[in-house]
């Protein structure tokens, strides 16, 4: 028997937000594309379609599991990446109470403090590598590091498969810098524990 | 030459892998109007069919779109066109035009919520019944629905083969969701990929008789230009195809018309069961809100009620001999649809008040989440 926590494991829901134009769309078609071609594993991949696409406020949908998906929206996400304060409102209400909110952390400001989230300036890195467009690729590799939704090369690869010819070596460095940022948080979260338990190594 | 049949693994989204699934059958020719969601269907055979040496047309509107396929189809190419609902109502007639001409061809519905502009791009199945009886006059049709980006890869190759098959236009009910998700599609070797074309016609051309039942009902076709007399008219015509106006004419034709699918519904009709051997109660669905009724019935069995579905992929010819076997042994129905009751109605037909038949219905613009059809099923239980 396969109980309900087993389940839980077994399928992520996520929800990418942001503006349109940021890359939502694509990043989220990456995520997917990364667990179902790279990953072997099964994944759905929605897009919000219309006006918002192209300005407002746009999210994408991912599931992915190890089993069949019938039903491909997500009403409750594990995993929840905000790249707009609008993003933001309108999504973190619907978060699981355990789930995985990663935010830019100059585009959004969390409103509540008990609400633990993990932050990276993608759009500022974006910035400083000369390419803004590239902070949602960032944000893909920080998501990568931080949740192990997908497996890093896995995701690698369907980045260099998605983006313009010409521009995947910039794309790729994009995505290890955000990548990069991840693994360091998780280094300074997981010292932090250590500090504050007390434990010795 | 770009290969038309692009063998292996890839992110698609429904209507990208509709118009790799006509490339697959053999599609060469497509005519077409944009319009959201089906607008990515035209765009993908724009860049292909000139990879593959066939023809991409953008006409003035749907009518016209509708007309270059059944021309397309009697100059001896595989033909489609793809479409929502406003463009769907503007092509009935020509629809019609190749149901009386019986001419093969592949007509894409990625359906939104309507009537009239509606909802253009938010999701709707409220087309279904437009698909039986749209055009005008007493005919059969056929009409697939698929459930996800690989089903209508499959589903329209199927639709091919069964418009060269049958003769006539053959529907495919996607809609928005369909249309514009993403999942796996895996695309096979060519060599796994069973496509059919027209009988055509042999012997004399002088003999020759354009509607000629042959074994299966259906006539050999010739293409216009192989030397054969090919008279294609709307109005009543008789085996050769000329107008004649009366009423014996009248009823061979409509007789061969329907006939040639309402005695071949076991070829043509596919459904799917689900949990349906033990099933107290069964859900009747079909396209993206069968992904809703999946959902129900795997946490409602969680929760030990007994459901089933029959996933309907054929839709029309309605699978009216499978509903009403299940009526002899079944104790309630639900009809699942993004229409408020198109589907339901027919299934209310078929079980005949053996058992009581309910509805989860919605106007259109969204999927209806399984929440509803598992409070519809505790309701019941």
């Amino acid at each position: 028997m396969i109980n309900a926590q087993d389940e839980h494991r077994r399928t992520k829901e996520i929800i990418l937000t942001g503006f349109g134009g940021q890359g939502i769309i694509l990043a989220g078609r990456i995520l997917g594309e990364a667990a179902a071609l790279g990953d072997h594993r099964e994944s759905t991949f929605i897009q919000s379609y219309g006006p918002e696409s192209r300005g407002g406020a746009c999210s994408a949908q991912v599931i992915v599991s190890d089993d069949i998906i019938h039903y491909p929206y997500v009403k409750h996400p594990d995993i929840l990446i905000c790249m707009s304060q609008v993003g933001y409102e309108k999504f973190i209400g619907t978060m699981k109470p355990n789930g995985i909110l990663l935010i830019d952390q100059d585009l959004v400001h969390p409103r509540s403090k008990k609400q633990d989230f993990f932050s990276i300036p993608a759009t500022r890195m974006a910035e400083e590598l000369g390419h803004k467009m590239m902070a949602n690729i960032i944000m893909l590799g920080f998501l990568t590091a931080v949740t192990k939704v997908v497996s890093l090369s896995a995701a690698q690869k369907a980045v260099s498969k998605s983006v313009p010819e010409g521009t995947k070596e910039i794309n790729i460095h994009a995505f290890n810098r955000g990548c990069d940022y991840g693994q360091a948080k998780l280094k300074g979260r997981a010292k932090k524990a250590i500090g504050q338990t007390g434990a010795i190594l | 030459m770009e290969k038309a049949i692009l063998t292996g693994k890839y992110y698609m989204t429904g209507d990208v892998a509709c118009a790799e699934g006509a490339l697959a059958a053999g599609c060469r020719f497509f005519g077409g109007y944009p319009i959201t969601p089906a607008t990515e269907i035209a765009e993908r055979m724009a860049v292909r069919l000139p990879e593959v040496g066939g023809t991409f047309i953008q006409m003035e509107d749907e009518i016209a779109a509708m007309a270059t396929v059944l021309g397309a189809s009697w100059a001896g190419v595989k033909s489609m066109t793809a479409t929502s609902g406003p463009g769907f109502s503007l092509m009935m007639e020509n629809i019609g035009l190749g149901i009386c001409t019986e001419t093969p061809c592949v007509v894409v519905n990625v359906q939104r919520g309507g009537p009239s502009t509606g909802l253009p791009t938010q999701s709707a199945q409220g087309d279904m019944m437009q698909a039986r009886w749209g055009s005008h006059g007493h005919y059969e049709i056929i009409a697939l629905a698929p459930s996800s980006p690989q089903e209508i890869f499959y589903q329209t190759i199927t639709a091919f083969n069964l418009s060269e098959t049958y003769r006539l236009p053959v529907l495919i009910m996607s809609d928005e969701i369909i249309g514009h998700m993403s999942e796996r599609v895996v695309i096979p070797d060519k060599k796994d990929i069973k496509t059919l074309c027209r009988p055509k016609p042999k012997g004399r051309k002088d003999r020759f008789k354009l509607y000629e039942p042959g074994p299966n009902g259906v006539a050999a076709m010739p293409a216009a230009g192989e030397g054969y007399n090919v008279h294609v008219t709307g109005l009543t015509h008789d085996e050769k195809g000329y107008p004649i106006l009366t009423v014996e004419t009248q009823m061979e034709m409509i007789t061969r018309l329907t006939a040639k699918i309402s005695k071949n519904l076991n070829d043509i009709i596919q459904t799917e069961p689900y949990f349906l051997d033990d099933a107290e109660m069964v859900l009747i669905s079909y396209g993206v809100s069968a992904r809703t009724s999946l959902a129900a019935v795997d946490i409602a069995r969680k929760q030990g009620i007994k459901v089933g579905l029959l996933r309907l992929i054929t839709v029309w010819p309605f699978p009216e001999e499978q509903i009403c076997e299940l009526a002899e042994r079944v104790k309630r129905f639900i009809t699942v649809e993004i229409n408020m009751g198109q589907i339901h109605r027919e299934v209310q037909r078929c079980v005949g008040g053996k058992a009581p038949v309910s509805l989860v219905g919605h106007p259109g613009g969204t999927i209806i989440p399984p929440d509803r059809v598992v409070e519809k099923l505790k309701e019941a239980f």
